[in-house]
């Protein structure tokens, strides 16, 4: 069950190339291990476990409005979201 | 395995593949709120009550919301067929079949899945709230000093050619 659980929150994790969804679902996928290793592991009496996904679920929080925030400036600048044409750093 | 949960993780799983293989960016918020959705029932399944109903209230009532915001505020001038992927999906598609590969093989090795499942345990709101005053105040503070930072440097990220002009 715990192998499938991991296997869930790894395959989400799959593919997370452009977009800032993919961020979000990484970091769900690595909460979800937290939980379920929290769960199953030796000591579930103690609050590691959910402690860190409190404070990661902040943290994504704060991490998604500042990226949606650069996502919203770049927009103005170039007009486009699309991650191939804004190659105006490139050597 | 209960099927209760074969079935949310496939729900999940799901809503997740799609989330990143849809055209359309407003089906792909959409999917993305089933996604936490089920992790939310994941969670819930799993005796974390607490951080079930804040993945519920973080995730799909903030975060779906600001990125629905996003795509409708970022929307327009693009014409709508274009590839979806990157130029460089391959490379990608490659290093995520290997992170995964990783994953599933430590995932898989680990001790945990030897051992013998503890008696139900409740976690109560009360011992969150003690555990967070007592042990962990300063990672406490830390988050609401990153909140606050992240509050004014969004807003002002997002502000920045009304100032300019």
């Amino acid at each position: 069950m715990l192998f499938a659980i991991g296997f869930a929150g790894a395959v989400s994790r799959r593919n997370a190339i452009i977009v800032l969804i993919g961020i979000e679902l990484m970091l769900n996928a690595a909460n979800l291990n937290f939980i379920a290793f929290w769960r199953f592991g030796p000591n579930p009496q103690s609050l590691t476990g959910i402690m860190f996904v409190i404070f990661s679920i902040g943290v994504a929080a704060a991490e998604a409005a500042v990226g949606l925030a650069l996502i919203l400036a770049i927009y103005r600048q170039y007009k486009t979201t699309n991650v191939d044409q804004i190659d105006s750093m490139k050597g | 395995m209960s099927v209760t949960f074969a079935i949310i993780a496939v729900l999940t799983v799901a809503s997740a593949v799609a989330v990143m293989t849809l055209r359309n960016l407003v089906h792909c918020a959409l999917s993305l709120m089933l996604t936490f959705v089920g992790l939310a029932a994941l969670y819930l399944q799993l005796n974390a009550q607490f951080v079930g109903f804040a993945q519920i209230l973080v995730y799909v009532g903030a975060v779906a919301i600001l990125i629905v915001f996003a795509i409708l505020l970022t929307r327009g001038v693009e014409p709508p067929e274009q590839k979806i992927f990157s130029s460089s999906s391959m490379g990608g598609l490659a290093v995520a079949v290997a992170v995964f590969a990783v994953l599933a093989a430590t995932i898989g090795s680990s001790s945990v899945l030897h051992a013998v499942l503890q008696p139900s345990h409740e976690v109560s709101v009360r011992q969150i709230g003690e555990q967070l005053m007592t042990r962990y105040v300063l990672p406490l503070e830390v988050v609401g000093l990153l909140l606050t930072a992240a509050l004014i440097g969004a807003v002002i990220i997002a502000m920045r050619d009304e100032e300019g002009k």
